[in-house]
């Protein structure tokens, strides 16, 4: 079978769709994750999708609307048991590993085709049926909406809860909001490359994107760039190699892009280490221009040393209504004091 | 003293609780605009509690506390927070100029980084233009601190609640930043309440101290409050409050931790307790 053929077949076409939106989803709140330091949560959720598929599969023979209910008893339990940061990682280890069991057991029950437990392991995109790809497109689209409409207290909540708090972020109810739709998106995931292997679409991408910029626009940008590179570009492959998963290709190719950011990413930093001093050179050499016109001091302002120094600058007294009325560039009288001129 | 009288911040009988343990008892204090009032203390002395109360996230357990007339608001934009310095973590995807966004649009919903323009003000005022598109946590601890101040300035507070902005810093970040928020309180009358363990590096800017310990509190000039008398009288203990190359130390507030602190630079033989 050719790929163009099949890539004509409406499965086909199905499965990528899912793919790529459940990639969207996972790139949208990979970053978010990683700042959290919330992967094992992934982790956890992920592996107890397992159990709510194997509930699903021995109950109504429907693994993804098992695992899609297990998700929300998992945030649930997860944001009860584990609501304080320190001891979340144990709570969740302990939900984790009793979780795993009642799944085993679960399995046990079941007697349908035993391929069944491996594709809820592994993943299975073409394995799911319509109506199971149409929950996980409207999952994909609520994820969406959820990140496009919170994240940016989310992400204040993330980076500092303290200050978020006091600016009158409900940074508790966030956080809840948030494992809830992490634990929806990581289901969606599982059914693509399968719970064991979430992690490469919900972590390696956002962990390659931060080495890659401390833009949080840029980095969930590239975030759902790669995540998407991974989860199409894997399912593409997998065409082409009908007897390997498309999970193996989906992990390999994140962790392609992972290990490539990780050695450009040094290099683009102090690249633009370099040019952030640069600018700052040039503009203080036309500061210096500016007020003392006779003696253009590149040179003064080229022995003001390197990036350690950056913070010696006293504040120059630039003040608030001057740089609101466009006058920052003005020096103020302590400025050229500081510079020894003339007041 | 009943009324405001046009008080910036008022605390009428203010106390706080947990449990049986009384945080602080019976707390009347007026801050006036444009005043400075620095909140010291042992640790645990509930110096974090009273911010905590005036930005509207915590409840007194009697007596009331207005700001500008009316009790404090969880994230209201008259007052900005500087929280606790702690540093960032090096890897944190976030530069400096985000950081102060926040403090514009941080708790709003909606897409994603609309730029603004009071950012760009408030990183030029806290002199952070340098270094505002470089990672948060690449940053030393005094620039970092001073684009959370500026985060703080961002949303144009007339009362400004700072944290013990001045912990684990050098003496010459301190003093820096303790010049920035002195010139920014001068240049716009803000209200600055000021949360340290340490008076020296904010002596010269402050114009009253709020010192509370074991439940208890004396308000009033630095001069009138940090003396032995004073301090041994709010302790309960014999308290020497000692004056060296205008540095004020205060010798044997031991607090319920189990350790004071000192400025960086005092011989660890005058921790002694008398």
């Amino acid at each position: 079978m050719s790929i163009t053929f099949l890539l004509a077949q409406p499965f086909a076409q199905h499965a990528l769709l899912a793919a790529a939106l459940v990639a969207v989803s996972c790139g949208l709140i990979g970053p978010l994750v990683v700042t959290r330091g919330m992967s094992f949560a992934v982790h956890g959720t992920a592996e107890l999708a397992f159990t709510g598929a194997a509930a699903g599969l021995v109950i109504a023979d429907n693994p993804v609307a098992g695992a899609l209910a297990g998700s929300l008893v998992v945030a649930a339990l997860i944001a009860t048991l584990g609501a304080r940061p320190r001891e979340r990682d144990s709570a969740i280890g302990a939900i984790l590993a009793f979780g795993m069991g009642i799944g085993v057991l679960l399995l046990g029950f079941y007697q349908g085709f035993a391929t069944a437990a491996t594709n809820i392991l592994f993943g299975n995109i073409f394995g799911v049926s319509g109506t199971q790809l149409l929950i996980l497109v409207a999952i994909g689209v609520v994820v969406v909406a959820v990140m496009a409409t919170w994240y940016r207290p989310l992400l204040f909540a993330s980076v500092d809860p303290e200050a978020a708090e006091a600016r009158g972020v409900p940074v508790r109810r966030l956080g809840l909001m948030f494992l809830l739709v992490l634990a929806l998106t990581v289901t969606g995931a599982a059914q693509v490359v399968g719970t064991l292997l979430v992690l490469s679409l919900a972590i390696t991408p956002a962990a390659a994107a931060q080495r890659l910029s401390a833009s949080p626009l840029a980095v969930a940008a590239l975030s759902v760039v790669f995540a998407v590179a991974a989860a199409d570009g894997g399912l593409l492959a997998s065409f082409g190699a009908s007897n390997v998963k498309a999970s193996v290709f989906i992990t390999s190719i994140s962790f392609a892009i992972y290990l490539a950011a990780r050695l450009a990413g040094p290099r683009l930093r102090d690249r633009r280490q370099r040019s952030r001093e640069e600018r700052r050179v040039q503009s203080q050499a036309r500061a210096y221009a500016r007020c003392a016109p006779e003696s253009a001091g590149t040179e003064m302002s080229r022995s003001d040393g390197p990036a350690g120094q950056l913070d010696k600058h006293v504040p120059s007294g630039l003040g608030w209504p001057g740089v609101l009325a466009g006058r920052s560039r003005d020096l103020s009288p302590a400025g050229r004091e500081r510079l020894g001129l003339p007041p | 003293m009943t009324g405001n009288g046009g008080a910036a911040v008022a605390l009428r009988g203010a106390t706080l609780r947990y449990g049986r343990h009384v945080i602080w008892d019976n707390l009347d204090l007026d801050i006036a605009p444009g005043e400075c009032l620095a909140v010291l203390g042992p640790n645990g002395a509930g110096k974090t509690t009273l911010l905590k109360v005036l930005l509207g996230l915590l409840p007194l357990s009697a007596g009331a506390v207005t700001i500008d007339g009316r009790p404090p608001r969880r994230g209201s934009p008259a007052a900005g927070y500087v929280p606790q310095q702690r540093d960032f973590d090096r890897d944190l995807p976030i530069r400096g100029r985000d950081l102060v966004q926040f403090g514009v649009d941080g708790h709003r919903r909606g897409l994603p980084f609309t730029r603004a323009r009071q950012v760009d003000a408030a990183i030029e005022a806290v002199g952070a233009r340098d270094y505002a598109d470089a990672p948060v946590g690449l940053l030393s601890g005094g620039q970092q601190q001073r684009l959370r101040i500026a985060q703080a300035l961002a949303g144009r507070p007339r009362l400004l609640l700072c944290d013990e902005p001045l912990l684990s810093l050098d003496p010459s970040s301190q003093h820096s930043v303790t010049a920035l928020l002195n010139a920014y309180h001068r240049e716009h009358g803000t209200t600055v309440v000021f949360v340290t363990h340490e008076i020296t590096p904010v002596a010269g800017f402050v114009d009253r101290v709020l010192y509370v310990a074991g439940g208890h509190w004396a308000a009033g000039t630095p001069d009138a409050v940090m003396t032995t008398h004073r301090l041994s009288a709010l302790y309960g203990t014999h308290i020497d409050v000692i004056r060296v190359h205008g540095r004020i130390v205060v010798v044997g507030g031991d607090d319920p931790e189990g350790h004071h602190h000192l400025p960086e630079d005092t011989p660890p033989g005058s921790q002694e307790r008398r």
